[in-house]
């Protein structure tokens, strides 16, 4: 599936939860729990993404031209809204992450997380995978 | 401790005074608004809006220089402010009250004007674990362009400062003494009469940052003879952006002007220009005159309801809050000490604070999580954050059923 798809499917899925906030706010850290266990190796001061709360360590690989995020948060809100976005990027292309337009967030209300606090990593969390994004698109290039 | 002390009667209609502040009447997220973040900033109640719409509508003018009958006005409802602060701090003169932005330009203030000029190399400045950021920043300033020294008040486990260390930091190099009267992070009411006793024993000046008391305890600065002390109207059920800078005649006319502009001159040639006598002397530019008009009308709130009933009535809110919360599965309270204002402070085994904060919020609960702008102190704890409620005269006790239901459920849900 492709960036938007992905998107539409989990704007579908929260759309299930009637705009309840209580629920919305339990589903989301739900998700946070099945996130794929991060290697706590990997949890380095290089790998944070600092927010005023919450933190998030992440990294990236490129497997086939694809890029792999791997993330955590000490925070289990935070980790929920990391697990949106790692189903969202994982296995798409450099180039896709790239001129991805996150219009889900909005969608499912999400932005209200985000807004205009200091107060989780996330804008900074986002910035930090187009970064990747820019990075693997720049080596991939040199390669060809 | 809090817990074990007998609740006070009082005779406020709690149901009453919720009727004056608009705001509380709304749902959030789809429940009744429960409004925990009161030591942030307190809500306003009708008094303080109308004066604010009233000041705009019916008198604005610029004040102090105008002729004309507005400006009179103006002046005039200013000036009443000034009074009605000298009275509710036991001031001996109205010239002793400055009219700030809120504590934190108070401190600016002080450690700006005073510091820069009376405090030299090697000289030591001491604050308190215990501080808000802004007690502590300002102070650092100084420290670093002098060359000075500062030392630091530790905090025992209850969350009270520790007298005994307290005395054996004082000696006669000490030249400032700057402390809150209560804690914001845990609510803890210093002993600051002692602390002032002590600190004039060797000759330094005491700071005192009242951020915390304004709303919620007795302040006579004579009683206390303290040098400085400083309130913010906004926690105070007055509007944002206004608070006063209460300092010693004696002091105050030693020291050099803050901040440079209209008002704040008695003349001004290119040649030299000399200073407007006090208060003006720290008062440069138009000030926050619609707002500190309002202020006046939330001091008279707090007099008219009694500082007494409110204290009462918000000591047992902290009493019913403490015995609740502390009995739910993983709770730790942070900040246990006997004399406290109606702050609760409190971690959760194995939830981070931040997901407490923001599970809350979708019930329609505001408290406050983080380092509450006091990172020595939650270093002191070994802690990154608390979750912090805080209550004011308009809270009840069915409010806190809410909130401990919201913990449960939170806390239900992460095991």
């Amino acid at each position: 599936m492709d960036i938007n798809e992905i998107q539409e499917e989990i704007i579908s899925e929260f759309s299930l939860l009637d705009s309840d906030m209580e629920m919305t706010v339990f589903y989301i850290m739900e998700l946070g729990q099945k996130l794929p266990v991060m290697d706590d190796a990997l949890k380095t001061e290089e790998n944070v993404v600092k927010g005023c709360q919450s933190k998030v360590w992440l990294t990236a690989n490129l497997d086939d031209d694809k890029i792999y995020f791997s993330a955590d948060s000490n925070t289990a809100i935070t980790k929920g809204l990391v697990s949106l976005l790692i189903r969202i990027f994982n296995g798409q292309s450099p180039e896709a992450i790239l001129n991805a337009n996150l219009h889900f967030m909005q969608k499912i209300g999400m932005e209200r997380f985000i807004g205009t606090q200091r107060s989780n990593g996330f804008a900074a969390m986002i910035k930090q995978m187009k970064l990747y994004a820019l990075a693997f698109k720049t080596k991939l290039e040199l390669k060809s | 401790m809090t817990t074990t002390s007998p609740a006070l009667s009082t005779t406020l209609d709690v149901e009453k005074i919720r009727k004056e502040f608009p705001i509380l009447h709304q749902t959030v997220n789809g429940r009744d608004l429960v409004y925990f973040d009161n030591a942030a900033t307190s809500q306003k109640p009708l008094v303080v809006i109308n004066a604010l719409t009233e000041y705009y509508k019916g008198y604005n003018a610029n004040i102090h220089r105008g002729i004309h009958t507005l400006a009179e006005k103006a002046t005039k409802a200013f000036e009443q402010t000034r009074l009605t602060a000298k009275e509710y701090i036991n001031a001996k003169s109205e010239q002793e009250i400055i009219f700030t932005r809120g504590v934190t330009e108070s401190i600016n203030l002080v450690a700006s004007s005073y510091g820069r000029t009376f405090i030299k190399e090697g000289d030591e400045i001491i604050v308190s674990e215990l501080e808000h950021h802004s007690n502590i920043v300002p102070w650092q300033f100084v420290v670093e362009e002098k060359n000075a020294v500062l030392k630091v008040i530790p905090v025992t486990d209850r969350g009270e400062l520790d007298l005994d260390a307290y005395r054996k930091l004082l000696s006669s190099k000490t030249k400032i003494v700057a402390v809150n009267h209560a804690s914001n992070s845990l609510g803890t009411v210093n002993p600051i009469k002692e602390i002032i006793r002590l600190a004039h024993e060797v000759g330094a000046v005491v700071f005192i940052d009242g951020a915390q008391a304004g709303a919620h305890l007795d302040i006579d600065v004579q009683e206390l003879d303290c040098d400085f002390y400083t309130v913010s109207a906004h926690k105070m059920y007055g509007p944002t952006g206004a608070g006063f800078l209460y300092g010693k005649k004696e002091l105050l006319e030693k020291m050099p002007p803050y901040q440079g502009g209209g008002e704040m001159i008695k003349e001004v040639t290119f040649k030299k220009t000399t200073y407007n006598d006090l208060p003006h002397k720290f008062e440069a530019g138009t000030p926050n005159i619609a707002d500190v008009v309002a202020f006046r009308y939330a001091m008279d709130f707090i007099t008219e309801t009694g500082r007494a009933a409110m204290a009462a009535h918000e000591h047992n809110l902290l009493q019913y809050a403490t015995e609740r919360v502390s009995r739910l599965k993983g709770v730790n309270l942070v900040g246990t000490a006997p004399e406290k204002v109606s702050v609760l402070s409190f971690t959760v085994d194995g939830i981070h604070p931040f997901d407490i904060g923001q599970m809350l919020d979708a019930r329609g609960i505001a408290v406050r999580t983080g380092h509450h702008c006091t990172q020595p102190l939650m270093d002191r704890y070994g802690i990154e954050g608390t979750v912090r409620a805080s209550f004011a005269v308009y809270n009840t006790k069915k409010e806190i059923d809410q909130l401990v239901e919201g913990l449960e459920r939170v806390i239900n849900f992460m095991k």
